[in-house]
């Protein structure tokens, strides 16, 4: 395609001063957190004197690793099983075409557009009564619920476009239909399953809401929700908040630019689909 | 009538079943798919359908969460509809959406088309990367830092003093007349990513030689757009209103950590609306009856873009 320098040029611009502002804010907090953790930054500004140990600080005072640990907990509770049953039910709706599958699946779809807030109440109370509140449970046990709309979606529409032949000719050989959806179907459906956990991994480590709500401990909840406690304790210190933030932050950012395509195509496909 | 005829539907799938081994097995199929879909059924009944009636149900009383509940029928759904700051709340996310939705779709498609057009090979790849990074993030995270950016000795009031606009400086976030805009920008920063790469995407799919007989027409750069581009991407545009429309009226991160709804409840959205009925006001049945109208407003809202955007496809 031949496109006119000027053209190149504006667009060029455009993109660049995009890109800036998307990174502005890191920059910022990277700048205030340089700063002497006593002081009133301004802006953004050179550090004439940067205060590498602020983060030494943040690092104890936000107790990283055991927010890492607890944030790794919740997740390794919520995506294997939410994976499981929601490929088992994908599995039976989209290809043994259950009797009845057609308003099951509807009645998934209506979850699909529910705000977390709107049944955020009755949550509490419900964890509450089955004695899990503040614990890391209260923030598990309903996110693999709440996953469950968007989850059977995305591997029924996996799962309906597999050719029935080629369960058939497992059955001639005997299969049972165990046999047939984990040694044929599982197998078929990993880059489906693959992009599901990990749309629901950064919906996890991401997730605000439930941890305020359900857990008051920081160190039992996600990242996302220890962050608010940390910002709530450190509002006024603009320095420790800042390099606190971005420590938080940090493995977030690392996972994603190791797995940016893969990341950016499941997010992709999952608004696509959602 | 559907009832009647599955019951009957039923007797003669069971009548044939004894009959022939084969519809046995197929029955047999059947009760295992039931068991295939019992997990994901339990789970999601359990934490979303019980709830969301339990929602409905504590809308109907007045409640404070701890003694007993007073029964009175559709009276908090009348206080949600004609109180001024309730009515203010959801008033506040539809001007939300200006923000979350309406500048990432236009940015969007402009940004995209620039990067289609000259943003191939790696710096394309760069800046694709860049603009999705706050999709990434938690939200919270985004509200801690850009609160800091629009501080009053945030960067974007020294931007501002540096090109002697010292008059216009003010803590954005703080102020009646721009906090809600200022939220609305936070937003914005999140989603302009997602729409961006989602349309490039759709418009990588649209054929090369559609262009070209434009060209060769004498279309424009502006032609090629309207009457190509853009209607061609009918799907994704949907998929880009659907999410950002949901993510304005369901807003809470942003808002929680950026403004707590304030000044004056200025910024306040019916999420965190619910969160402070239900939490600490102790009003549990208007907290409630405030999340029946949010989740009808989300479905009104996006149930039209479906079926406009799917259309004439399927």
């Amino acid at each position: 395609m031949i496109v006119p320098q000027r053209e190149i040029w504006t667009g060029r611009v455009l993109l660049f001063v995009l890109a800036a502002i998307t990174v502005l804010p890191f920059v910022s907090l990277l700048s205030a957190a340089l700063q002497p953790s006593d002081s009133t930054p301004l802006g953004i500004e050179w550090p004439s004197d940067p205060q590498w140990g602020n983060f030494v600080d943040a690092f104890k005072v936000a107790q990283m690793p055991a927010l890492l640990a607890s944030s790794l907990i919740i997740v390794l509770g919520v995506v294997p099983i939410a994976v499981m049953i929601s490929t088992m039910a994908g599995f039976a709706i989209g290809h043994l075409r259950i009797p009845g599958g057609r308003y099951l699946f509807l009645l998934f779809l209506l979850g699909l557009t529910l705000p977390f807030e709107g049944i955020i109440t009755p949550l509490y109370y419900l964890v509450r009564d089955l004695g899990i509140l503040n614990t890391k449970w209260a923030i598990i046990l309903p996110l693999i619920g709440l996953y469950m709309p968007f989850a059977v979606f995305w591997m029924r529409a996996h799962f309906i476009n597999m050719p029935i032949e080629l369960s058939e000719a497992a059955r001639v050989d005997g299969a049972s239909t165990w046999d047939l959806f984990w040694r044929i179907h599982v197998p078929l459906a990993r880059p489906a399953v693959s992009a599901l956990a990990i749309l629901m991994s950064v919906w996890t480590w991401n997730q605000f809401l439930l941890a305020l709500v359900l857990v008051e401990d920081p160190l039992q909840r996600t990242m996302a929700g220890a962050l608010g406690a940390y910002q709530g304790h450190y509002a006024t210190n603009i320095p420790l908040l800042s390099a606190g933030s971005l420590l938080i932050l940090t493995p977030t950012l690392i996972v994603f630019l190791l797995f940016q395509r893969q990341f950016i195509s499941a997010l992709l496909q999952g608004s696509l689909k959602g | 009538m559907a009832d009647r005829l599955l019951r009957v539907d039923h007797r003669i799938t069971a009548a044939l079943a004894l009959r022939t081994s084969r519809l046995r097995g197929v029955r047999r199929a059947h009760i295992i798919g039931w068991v295939f879909v019992a997990p994901a059924l339990l789970f999601y009944a359990a934490f979303v359908l019980v709830p969301l009636i339990l929602t409905v149900q504590y809308s109907l009383f007045r409640w404070d969460g701890i003694g007993p509940a007073e029964w009175v029928g559709l009276r908090n759904y009348g206080t949600v509809l004609t109180d001024p700051d309730l009515l203010g709340v959801i008033v506040n996310a539809f001007k939300l959406i200006v923000f979350f939705s309406f500048i990432p779709v236009g940015l969007g498609l402009i940004v995209a088309a620039v990067m289609r057009r000259i943003a191939t090979g790696r710096f394309g790849t760069a800046s694709r990367t860049i603009l999705f990074l706050p999709q990434v993030i938690p939200l919270v995270a985004a509200g801690i830092a850009w609160k800091w950016v629009l501080s009053s000795s945030g960067v974007v009031n020294q931007f501002l003093s540096a090109i002697g606009l010292d008059d216009v400086t003010r803590a954005w976030l703080g102020d009646f007349d721009t906090a809600l805009p200022a939220v609305g920008i936070i937003g914005a920063w999140v989603l302009i990513g997602l729409c961006t790469v989602l349309l490039l995407t759709g418009m990588s799919k649209i054929d090369i030689a559609l262009y070209e007989s434009a060209r060769l027409d004498g279309a424009g750069a502006w032609q090629e757009f309207r009457s190509i581009t853009l209607p061609s991407l009918r799907q994704e545009i949907g998929v880009c209103i659907t999410v950002t429309v949901i993510a304005a009226l369901a807003s809470f991160d942003i808002v929680y950590i950026a403004t707590g709804g304030g000044p004056g409840g200025s910024t306040a959205v019916p999420g965190l609306e619910i969160y402070q009925l239900a939490f600490a006001a102790r009003q549990v049945g208007l907290a409630s009856a405030l999340a029946v109208v949010l989740f009808i407003l989300v479905l009104v809202c996006v149930l039209p873009i479906q079926r406009l955007a799917r259309g004439d496809e399927r």
